[in-house]
């Protein structure tokens, strides 16, 4: 049986939602377990006293990454068949930068604040509320941003497009990377706790 | 864990290196399924579409944003992410639970600002999230974690700036969280 599933059919869509719902649950609770369901938790990541998020998700793309180039090379998964993300150049690198200043406002993104509401953070549903009004309103400028939306589409491209490296190669410079932020970010937070004393590390 | 000594009151979490192998292995499960990766605010752009399609329906068919996640023959909320991030809802609930942080409702905020002023900043973060999230095809999940893990040059990208930005501004808003 070679992946993935659904876009060849295998899985057919009465299935759908019900699997959308337990990724979803799982999801969650990894979120949770991990400490994401505090935004002080989180924004710790900018200002060095706690690590958890760069811990996480940079362990998660790098497993993810290094099982995906597994799963290929064993044939188990038509890689052609696998949704890449299109690059729209300018409107993406002006989201980051959007999307980078709510971060460190908000504390939260927007997986990380509904597991927070589930728990009962009052903060995280105003910053899902927060969420609905603020694509409201990009909703309705679209007319007069569409151009710009819609500018530098270079299509779905991978980095191995663009940049000219390999997966693998790409991976492995990753995971190097990755290996030396754990290690670097670890000291730092040692550092930045000694000194910080009102924040509780849990 | 010598952390658990010491902070035998506070919430425990799990290791964040396991976390991460576990959300890894999650995000690899997705794809091999469904052919994409997890995401989050998708469901509640598909929320405002509902609510706008309810309100105003000639407006919303009118508006070339809105009207691209319409279809005549079912709901915008009938939607894989819509009930994936129901998902994501229950799952923070069961580990809340699990873990005993599941309490009455309250805010959390540094000791150095009120309640108000986090709120404020929450949800000013939130609406700046939910704007460059449109811009950016997707926000922390969909397009950093799921475009980076699946060799999106955009994901990378919005995956670098994204940090980078939060890293580059946090000077400014130190004394919301420190």
């Amino acid at each position: 049986m070679m992946g993935p599933l659904i876009p060849q059919g295998i899985i057919t869509g009465e299935w759908d939602f019900v699997i959308a719902l337990l990724l979803g649950i799982a999801f969650g609770f990894i979120l949770e377990a991990s400490g994401f369901s505090s935004s002080r938790n989180i924004a710790g990541v900018f200002y060095g006293y706690n690590f958890v998020v760069l811990r996480v998700f940079l362990t998660a793309v790098l497993v993810a990454m290094i099982g995906l180039l597994y799963f290929d090379y064993m044939g188990w998964i038509e890689m052609d068949l696998v949704y890449v993300l299109p690059t729209y150049l300018r409107s993406m690198v002006v989201g980051s930068f959007i999307m980078g200043l709510g971060f460190v406002l908000g504390g939260f993104c927007p997986g990380t604040s509904y597991t927070a509401i589930a728990i009962g953070k009052i903060d995280a549903l105003v910053f899902t509320g927060g969420l609905f009004l603020g694509i409201f309103l990009f909703s309705e400028a679209f007319p007069w941003i569409s151009g710009f939306y819609y500018s530098d589409n270079l299509g779905n491209v991978t980095v191995n497009e663009v940049l000219g490296i390999s997966n693998e190669l790409f991976t492995f410079i990753l995971v190097v990377m990755g290996l030396v932020a754990f290690w670097g970010t670890w000291l730092i937070e040692k550092r930045v706790r000694k000194t910080n004393k009102h924040y509780k590390f849990e | 864990m010598s952390a658990d000594k010491t902070m035998r009151q506070g919430p425990r979490y799990i290791n964040p290196y396991f976390g991460g192998v576990l959300l890894g292995l999650l995000l690899l499960l997705t794809m091999f399924i469904t052919g994409r990766g997890l995401g989050a605010s998708g469901a509640v752009k598909s929320a405002v579409v509902t609510t706008m399609d309810k309100i105003s329906p000639v407006h919303a068919e009118h508006n070339i944003y809105y009207s691209k996640f319409l279809s005549s023959n079912h709901s915008p909320m009938f939607n894989w992410l819509v009930f994936e991030s129901l998902g994501i809802f229950f799952g923070g609930l069961l580990s809340g639970a699990l873990y005993g942080r599941l309490k009455k409702p309250r805010i959390e905020h540094s000791p150095k600002i009120s309640g108000k002023t986090r709120l404020w900043a929450a949800g000013i973060g939130g609406v700046l999230f939910g704007v460059g999230s449109q811009f950016g095809r997707g926000c922390s999940s969909g397009a950093a974690l799921s475009g980076t893990a699946s060799f999106s040059f955009g994901g990378f990208l919005v995956m670098m700036l994204l940090f980078g930005t939060g890293y580059v501004l946090a000077y400014f808003f130190k004394k919301l969280w420190i």
